[in-house]
């Protein structure tokens, strides 16, 4: 099997797979990352968004093969020790998740936005989630999170 | 997902030869499409070549009186394109409203029209706007590119290097997306180019995109709202399934093209 090499969350990590493997795979199983998940596996929920070379995209979606070499940035790499991230503290703060399911994606696609545009209106933000799919929050909670966000990350 | 090779193609010419040296070589470029047809095991390529190191596939020249788009140039890029947003700002939209931002992060034009799925955004600009598809081997007129639901005039290992667009004097594309998947129930554009008016339909015809040719008479003689909306377009030949009758298809070109004269001026 061929050995796939890239770099997730500042770590070079490398594993052999077979060339179906999916990115999500590759993070899930063989590297023990479960905080990428998986809610339809045909492309259209947005639980499984990741950053690759800096930009989100679904990870169900890519060969672990097409991200060699690549930079991975996971749910995982976001948290500085016991202190969350910005977002992801606006996410809690906001109530901005029930079951969770979908948080991981909505977090990795709205880091993404606030990196193309700091301070978007509500309007861009519900644009922007075209991809991410929740069935519990009605999305509101989920929008003034990233609003929130994207406040506290511009400081 | 069955089995399959992977190798990165590093030249066109590698592209296409290591497809051609395959049992049943695929090129994979953004694989939004073609990741998920393999999940679904609707396909089993032996080989898969990625086109995604490809340099010369990628960028947006401006010729002038046309703008060319090569083929493994993302959706992003294209909605993002001051060249396509100065020239031909219909298609920047187009391409700014596919699916959902992870899709245009990696979905490419050469898939996106090689692939001619009868509801995608871009056949429907490169028929209305009568571009020309270049591949390895020649260039393709958009009327005799198309050749029903999924299927092209593309040969076996025939690559898409790049789509050439002529500037229109006005265009605008319309669609009434498909709420969940984003794809277009109908989506029409509209163009005027040396003159000449074209309107073009995906989403709703059975054997995929199509020329309105009762719209582009109507609006050759009056290029307005009202007259794209007083067509009643028959629903002969036109898609039925879940998500919409024929009829309501038929209806809806009409509102479609008459909002899309509305935008183009
Ligand atoms: C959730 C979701 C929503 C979507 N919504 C829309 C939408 O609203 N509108 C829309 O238009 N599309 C939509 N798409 C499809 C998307 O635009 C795809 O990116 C596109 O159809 C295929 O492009 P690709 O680069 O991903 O090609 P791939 O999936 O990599 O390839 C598709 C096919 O084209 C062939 N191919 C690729 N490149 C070339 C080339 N240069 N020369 C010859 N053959 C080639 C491949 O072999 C394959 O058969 C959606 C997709 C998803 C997953
Ligand atoms: S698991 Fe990837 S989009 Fe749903
Ligand atoms: S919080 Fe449950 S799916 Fe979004």
């Amino acid at each position: 099997m061929p050995t796939v090499s890239m770099t997730v969350n500042g770590k070079s990590v490398s594993a052999e797979v077979e060339p179906r493997t999916l990115l999500v795979q590759y993070l899930r199983e063989s590297l023990g990352m479960t905080g990428t998940h998986v809610g339809c596996d045909t492309s259209q929920c947005g639980a499984c968004v990741v950053h690759v070379n800096g930009e989100s995209l679904k990870s169900c979606t890519m060969l672990a093969a097409q991200a060699e070499g690549a930079d991975v940035a996971t749910i995982e790499g976001l948290a500085n020790g016991d202190e969350l991230h910005p977002m992801q503290e606006a996410f809690r703060e906001n109530h901005g998740l029930q079951c969770g399911f979908c948080t991981p994606g909505m977090v990795m696609s709205a880091l993404d936005l606030v990196q193309k545009n700091p301070d978007p209106s509500e309007q861009e933000v519900r644009e922007w989630l075209e991809g991410n799919l929740c069935r519990c929050t009605g999305y509101h909670n989920i929008v003034k999170s990233i609003l929130a966000g994207a406040e506290a990350l511009r400081g | 997902m069955y089995q399959f090779n992977y190798q990165k193609a590093g030249s066109a010419d590698e592209a296409t030869s290591a497809v051609a040296a395959a049992d049943d070589g695929r090129f994979l470029a953004g694989g939004m499409t073609l990741i998920p047809t393999l999940k679904q095991r609707l396909a089993q390529p032996s080989d898969l070549v990625d086109l995604a190191d490809i340099g010369d596939l990628v960028g947006i020249e401006d010729g002038g009186d046309s703008v060319t788009i090569k083929a493994m140039t993302r959706h992003v890029d294209v909605a993002n394109s001051d060249v396509v947003q100065s020239k031909i700002p219909a298609l920047a939209g187009l391409a700014d409203n596919i699916g959902d931002p992870q899709v245009r992060n990696r979905g490419t034009i050469g898939g996106s029209v090689a692939n001619n799925d009868p509801a995608a955004d871009y056949p429907a600009a490169v028929l209305a706007l009568n571009a020309t598809v270049i591949t390895n081997q020649r260039e393709i007129a958009a009327e005799s590119f198309f050749d029903g639901m999924f299927t092209t005039v593309l040969e076996e290992g025939e690559l898409i290097t790049a789509v050439r667009f002529p500037v229109p004097e006005k265009a605008a594309y319309t669609k009434f997306p498909n709420p969940a998947s984003r794809y277009a129930l109908v989506g029409v554009m509209v163009a005027q180019t040396g003159g000449e008016t074209r309107v073009a339909v995906t989403g709703a015809g059975q054997d995929g995109v199509f020329r309105a040719s009762d719209i582009e008479s109507a609006l050759s003689g009056n290029w307005s709202a009202d007259a794209a909306k007083g067509v009643k377009m028959s629903d002969d030949g036109l898609n039925t399934d879940i998500h919409a009758s024929a009829e309501y298809r038929a209806h809806l070109i009409s509102v479609m093209a008459s909002r899309a004269v509305t935008a183009a001026g």
